[in-house]
């Protein structure tokens, strides 16, 4: 009896330790972002200081940041309803009539390197003047989100019993109207998990604001890197930053943990 | 009328369009590289590019910081795998057990792969910080020597591995979470009529039962890990020296930096090979140990 109380209490312990070292760096993060320049700098004030809020005044009113907020939002946004206008027929289109070739297309274009296609893409945005626009933010930012919902959408409407689709079609109804009506609603699910995902690669995405993005949209990861180039780095203002760029995204992943976790394990599983 | 017509051909009408979208940026973007890795072209608009055929090829072969970008995002993919493997799967068995607060755990653990990696990459800026940051101070707490972490050519690869496998170790402990759940209970049930211990049921039974999840796991691991790029290039950009110039990195310079596209080329392309050859070896793999159990 005692050894297994005393058991579960290391349990606990255990759990408790493993825990806080994945939630350091973000306390980290939220501590010096409350943190003048000197409380930075200084040891002593590790863990007690008195905070300040001047770092998310200077974030938003110094370093303009509404428009970095507004850019990533919008291309987060619209690339993924691009996404899903284009992926969610097209793979129920693949899962239906059993297009293999097709499949493997998106699997291919899920896994490339995002570097292979952006040299090309620099050269050619270069030529349609897609350099710096939202237009071509938004187009590269569907090359990512476009597989990844289909990815996760093909298996959920293989799974859609047959049956009910060919009687829907008999008593008259078309089969656009069927895919809209009876289809995509028992499949939310699966599309609130694939546009949450492809939204938030979306507003994480990096690699692609630093070659395509400019001065009229550059969205918040480039604006936070941006901010490091500067001779001394201003380290409360680049936490506050930080916090700024992660606190959507750890919202939405709390508020739809169930959905995010089968996201990020997509195919792992079944395989 | 026009619903009956995408009727008949909503094969094509659904899938064309996306097949399309993939196409022109995708596939097209790839010929293109192909066809580029036999130039020399450094985008100028008054000299066009010139064919030079293979030599991109033998320049790059020839070129010490090819081998050294090989060595290095194969030093920092094979040991943030192997150690993020071991934590992962320890972690899952650990938290596979039903307590209170499983939600909590897995919450928590979902939040180093949301968050922003440019963001998480100058937390562990600050904390690697060596004047200032907070991984010297708790070595100093310990009595050891303080490190220069991102800032020494020897340090800096294990630095950044830790900052993987503190992002990636939930990813590899979710998945095998998830598998543990749909295990069949039988071999558990005849194990405990042998009276076998917890740990000879982990070794005998749920470790093999949980090899095709964990090789898928890696697998996705593993393909990300070769194209490891905002952590690495929002913390050293590739340095110091060039020690933790991977080939991501590597690419970007010589496109971006140097503006030598061609080369460039050639190296996506010898990326590209080396991405599909791993992802075939794996799933080779994977098939052979499904077809054991």
């Amino acid at each position: 009896m005692r050894t297994s109380r005393l058991a579960k209490t290391n349990y606990t312990i255990l759990n408790a330790i493993i825990l806080l070292l994945f939630l350091f760096p973000f306390l980290w993060m939220l501590i010096a972002s409350f943190k003048t320049q000197v409380q930075v700098l200084s040891p002593d004030y590790m863990f007690i200081f008195s905070p300040t809020f001047k770092n998310y005044m200077a974030v938003f009113l110094e370093y303009d940041y509404l428009k970095f907020i507004w850019n990533t939002l919008v291309i987060a946004l619209v690339s993924t309803l691009g996404s899903l206008l284009l992926g969610l027929p097209a793979a129920y289109g693949i899962a239906k009539y059993k297009m293999p070739y097709f499949a493997l297309t998106i699997l291919v274009a899920k896994i490339i390197p995002g570097i292979t296609y952006l040299v090309p893409w620099y050269i050619l945005f270069n030529k349609a003047h897609l350099i710096d626009s939202y237009g071509g933010m938004i187009l590269a930012h569907m090359v990512i989100g476009l597989p990844f919902i289909m990815w996760v959408m093909i298996p959920f409407f293989e799974q859609f019993p047959k049956e009910v689709e060919e009687s829907s079609w008999i008593d008259g109804c078309s089969k656009v109207r069927t895919f809209a009506q009876m289809v995509l609603p028992v499949s939310m699910p699966g599309i609130i998990t694939s546009s949450l995902l492809a939204f938030i690669f979306s507003w994480n995405n990096f690699m692609f604001s630093l070659v395509l993005s400019g001065e009229k949209t550059k969205t918040l990861p480039l604006a936070i890197y941006n901010f490091m180039s500067n001779t001394s780095i201003n380290w409360g203002a680049l936490m506050a930053a930080a916090c700024v760029i992660t606190l959507p995204v750890i919202v939405i992943a709390m508020l739809a943990q169930k959905y995010i976790v089968s996201g990020l394990s997509a195919g792992a599983v079944k395989g | 009328m026009i619903i009956n017509w995408i009727d008949r051909h909503l094969k094509w009408v659904f899938t064309l369009p996306a097949v399309l979208f993939i196409i022109l940026m995708v596939a097209y973007p790839l010929v293109y590289t192909g066809r580029l890795s036999f130039y020399e072209w450094s985008m100028s608009a008054v000299t066009p590019p010139k064919w030079v055929g293979l030599d991109n090829y033998i320049a790059l072969f020839k070129d010490t910081r090819f081998w050294n970008a090989l060595k290095v995002t194969f030093y920092h993919t094979s040991v943030s795998i192997v150690l993020q493997t071991i934590l992962g799967v320890g972690i899952a068995v650990l938290f596979s057990r039903k307590f209170k607060g499983v939600r909590l755990v897995k919450t928590v653990m979902m939040l180093p792969m949301v968050a922003t990696p440019v963001s998480i990459a100058l937390v562990w800026l600050l904390i690697y910080e060596p004047s200032i940051g907070f991984a010297n101070q708790v070595f100093k707490w310990l009595g050891f020597e303080t490190q220069e972490w991102l800032g020494s050519v020897t340090q800096v690869i294990p630095s950044l591995i830790l900052i993987d496998v503190w992002e990636w170790t939930p990813f590899i402990a979710l998945i095998v979470i998830a598998g543990i759940a749909t295990l069949p209970t039988d071999p558990y049930e005849s194990a405990d009529v042998d009276g076998a211990s917890s740990w000879q049921k982990l070794v005998h039974i749920t470790l093999p039962l949980l090899t095709p999840t964990i090789i898928t796991a890696v697998t996705l691991r593993i393909i990300d890990l070769l194209k490891t790029f905002d952590t690495i290039y929002a913390t050293t950009q590739g340095g110091p020296n060039f020690a933790s110039q991977s080939l991501n990195i590597l690419v970007y310079d010589l496109a971006f930096q140097n503006f030598k596209l061609g080369s460039a080329s050639a190296l996506l392309v010898i990326f590209f090979i080396l991405i599909l050859s791993v992802i075939l070896v794996l799933t080779s793999i994977r098939k052979r140990q499904e077809g054991r159990i």
